[in-house]
């Protein structure tokens, strides 16, 4: 039947980081394993035996709702997705996502993110009649036609991608820079078959999409298995190379001194 | 004391599907809007719903309407529900849900491009619109993008409320804390609406986060509302059983609607070995006709599988008690098996069920699409909650709004599956709207400083209690046992009168926790607080189901096995008395309207 044996109660150290505000350090603690156990358990153990105010976030404990970010042995994962059958003998380490300001223990300020997604130019459907809407307004689309979109509403905001993305992770371009999972938004929307909006020109001005230089990172830790990379930016990322670098268009452009 | 002050036409506590949508309604009213949220926004419980949202659009059979969908939630929930309430649930679904459509949200499509509707237990024909199986986090996402453009709603992200201020008899106001610095936070507000969801955390074995521990309840019990037949919860009979990490993590019944099946050890599908009188001439008389219904045959019967979620799981608890369970005390459900059926059955699957597949693959090491899964009941929805008009969606409190799973009546006895979705988007909207308009006839009210200079100081007092006397986490853990053990699932009296006395024991162990360390981010202090608003709300929920003597929809009575016509009549409404207790009475149900009446007459 099931892969995960019952094993008899082992033990494991963790080594959490805890701190507030930036300063702190790694504390050891020992939480008893059980079979198939997620880093998330051995944390709500930690926190019912020993420390009683580790903080952390959660909420579905089921790879749902994207809250239990952090990096285990130092990779952005879910904690509630990481089995400890799945991590290498020795001690485990517990540290918050490096790419936000900590806030304490394992929690960090994500509100830069709800910023991003403010910027974006909201569904915008196509008016009664076009293509793809009904005269009572109903959408028809077929199945396959929305699926390029369905792969990207599958996100479920855990912010990993955002994390491990070295143009926010080593080079803190926020300013300029909205990240991977704006971009999987902005393709949701764009492949969206009745969408009419055009979210190019915050691609390239504000959402900074030419930093990200296609190295797959996003692509990796996503724990949605989302095609980051390869099916929401590299398709932008064409898109706008088009619009703003074709050329013929720039030359079109020059000559009608047209800016878009 | 300086304290942080915002001033709101409408308060929403809660920003799952239900607060806000309320809170869109109300800012579309012209309304400056709070929304309060415990967590992050976007990561409320409705991300966990799965199998879709029940919507009579006739997509897929164009027999279904408003009618049936009315009688259906009427048959599951026993009777007792608020026929109001479904009246308007069944009529306003379908434009709800295309709603959600023009907003963004992206359904799976039929061939003809429209949005497609699934079978699930409890109703007559596929009626429930779906993205694979993440329906829930489809419908939160379209209504946070949708949200976050409106400049009238301001969002109070990882932020508790504490309490309800009342002025006089109205409502004006709440009290909370910032989770993150642990400052507390006032608000003015001329109505507030509560949307925070249910209570499984009462419960050892449950679907539900650490933040579903009855606050709305609480918090409106305390200001005065009068709470409806709390005894009705609904325990989902398929959650996860193993391995123990994940035990209670729900397995949609989206899996049983496309074909997969119940057995017990011996291999033996138990569900048709009890079919209960009133659905037997809706339920598939063999495997065949079961099948068939499953894969879209109009003239088919539904597996006894898809029965309502009340019986399946206690015939799940029936062959388990009896010795012929999964080695881990569950049962098993296997969708593998229709691969004799239908080619490429592996891709259907995960294409149809790609959550459960990942669920189980990553969580369990089990691969659904060649093996069989362990499951057994899971605490899951609260049907019971803050009684309201069904039009307007106010409490007994002037001001005091509830929507979703907060507020009760529309589910009677038995939640059907998808019909949660549904409520939240048709009674948030309702309650927005109506809060708006009562809002807006309103003039500011009196904060009475001492009731929230009072509330502060309980909130700080676990500060200040001595160190180590009562942990939370263990007195919380004390009481989930005692509730799963005495209150689940089959009931008796004595069983729970023994759990109110531990509550009561419970209760003064409550005062004695403590929470060392500061203020800023700490959920030991957070648990402490929680606390209070579980014991209020077990409390309640043990007292109705005491009252109750008899088994109807999720009450099941061991003492009281069969359904009384007496209980049949009445709703448990419990509300604080004057000097604090809890009072509880039985209040007549209102009768039918003749036209819903000549409805149920009609759909049969």
């Amino acid at each position: 039947m099931s892969s995960i044996g019952s094993a008899a109660a082992a033990t494991r150290t963790f080594k959490v980081w805890r701190g507030e505000r930036g300063t702190g350090e790694f504390k050891s603690f020992t939480a008893e394993i059980s079979p198939g156990m997620v880093v998330l358990d051995a944390i709500h153990q930690i926190q019912a035996t020993q420390a009683p105010d580790l903080a952390c976030r959660w909420n579905c404990k089921a790879g749902k709702c994207g809250s239990c970010s952090a990096e285990v042995n130092g990779k952005p994962r879910l904690m509630c997705l990481t089995r400890m059958e799945s991590l290498p003998d020795g001690d485990v380490t517990v540290t918050p996502m490096k790419s936000f300001p900590s806030i304490k223990d394992l929690v960090t300020d994500v509100s830069w993110n709800y910023e991003q997604n403010k910027k974006i130019t909201p569904f915008t459907p196509a008016k009664r009649g076009a293509a793809g809407v009904a005269a009572d307004g109903t959408f028809r689309m077929q199945q396959v036609d929305v699926e390029r979109s369905q792969e990207f509403r599958k996100c479920i905001e855990c912010f990993l991608c955002q994390d491990t993305c070295h143009v926010i992770r080593d080079h803190d371009k926020k300013e300029v820079f909205s990240g991977p999972r704006f971009f999987v938004r902005a393709a949701s929307l764009e492949m969206h078959p009745v969408d009419t909006a055009d979210r190019e020109p915050f691609l390239k001005h504000t959402g900074g999409i030419g930093f990200c230089n296609i190295t797959k990172c996003c692509t990796e830790v996503c724990p949605e298995h989302i095609k980051i990379t390869d099916n929401a930016i590299i398709p932008l990322k064409e898109r706008v190379a088009d619009r703003y670098y074709d050329p013929v268009v720039m030359l079109w452009r020059w000559m009608f001194k047209k800016k878009g | 004391m300086e304290i942080q002050t915002f001033e709101h036409d409408v308060l929403v506590i809660g920003a799952g599907g239900a607060g806000m949508r309320a809170a869109i309604e109300a800012a579309d009213a012209g309304c400056s809007v709070g929304l309060v949220c415990k967590s992050l926004l976007g990561k409320a419980h409705t991300v966990m719903a799965e199998g879709g949202i029940a919507a009579a659009l006739g997509n897929v059979d164009d027999r279904d309407g408003w009618k049936t969908h009315f009688a259906d939630t009427m048959r599951g929930g026993q009777y007792v529900n608020n026929s109001r309430m479904a009246e308007l649930h069944a009529k306003e679904a379908p434009e709800r849900v295309r709603e959600l459509e023009q907003w963004g949200a992206v359904f799976d499509r039929t061939k003809d491009g429209k949005i497609l509707q699934r079978n699930f237990g409890g109703h007559r024909y596929p009626r429930l619109a779906h993205v694979g199986d993440r329906t829930g986090l489809e419908i939160i996402r379209t209504l946070q993008d949708h949200s976050v453009h409106k400049s009238q709603v301001a969002v109070y992200m990882e932020c508790c409320i504490t309490k309800l201020l009342k002025d006089g008899e109205r409502v004006v106001g709440a009290l909370g804390y910032y989770r993150e610095k642990g400052r507390f936070v006032l608000f003015k507000a001329k109505a507030v609406i509560i949307a925070t969801g249910g209570l499984g955390k009462a419960f050892e074995i449950t679907s539900n986060s650490w933040e579903y521990t009855g606050d709305g309840y609480s918090l409106a019990y305390h200001a005065g509302a009068e709470l409806l037949d709390m005894e009705f919860i609904q325990f989902h009979p398929t959650g996860m059983v193993w391995p123990p990490s994940v035990r209670g993590i729900l397995v949609t019944e989206g899996v049983r609607g496309e074909g997969g099946v119940l057995r017990n050890k011996d291999g033996k599908r138990f569900m048709f070995d009890d079919i209960p009188e009133n659905y037997r001439n809706q339920t598939a008389k063999d495997i065949e006709e079961g099948w068939r219904y499953t894969q879209g045959d109009k003239h088919a019967m539904r597996p006894p599988e898809l029965l309502t979620r009340d019986h399946v799981a206690r015939c799940i608890n029936r062959e388990v008690k009896a010795g012929r369970g999964s080695p881990h005390g569950g049962v098993y459900l296997d969708i593998s098996w229709i691969k004799e059926r239908i080619p490429n059955a592996r891709e259907y699957i995960k294409k149809k069920l790609p959550s459960m597949y990942h669920q189980f693959m990553e969580l369990g090491g089990i691969d659904i699409t060649t093996e069989a899964m362990e499951v057994g009941p899971t605490t899951h929805y609260t049907m019971g909650g803050i009684r309201v008009d069904g039009d307007t969606q106010m409490s007994n409190v002037p001001g005091l709004f509830a929507a979703g799973e907060s507020a009760a009546g529309l589910h009677g006895a038995n939640r059907l599956g998808g019909n949660s979705l549904s409520d939240l988007l048709v009674f948030g909207k309702r309650a927005g709207e109506y809060a708006a308009k009562y809002a807006q006839q309103q003039q500011p009210g009196w904060i009475d400083e001492a009731e929230v200079k009072a509330s502060m100081d309980w909130a700080l007092h676990f500060m200040d209690a001595p160190k180590g006397d009562e942990n939370p986490y263990k007195l919380q853990q004390d009481l989930q046992k005692s509730m799963q053990a005495l209150v689940g699932i089959v009931r008796k009296e004595d069983e729970m009168l023994t759990a109110l006395e531990k509550i009561k024991g419970y209760n003064e162990r409550a005062l004695k926790v403590a929470a060392p360390a500061n203020r800023e981010y700490n959920p030991g202090w957070h648990t402490c607080m929680d606390l209070s608003n579980l014991l209020t709300v077990s409390e309640a929920l043990t007292r109705c189901a005491i009252e109750r003597k008899e088994s109807r929809g999720a009450q099941f009575r061991d003492d009281f096995p069969e359904k009384s016509k007496e209980f049949g009549e009445v709703n448990m409404i419990i509300k604080k008395a004057p000097d604090g207790a809890m009072q509880l009475r039985r209040e007549p149900i209102k009768p039918l309207t003749d036209e819903l009446q000549g409805v149920i007459k009609e759909i049969g």
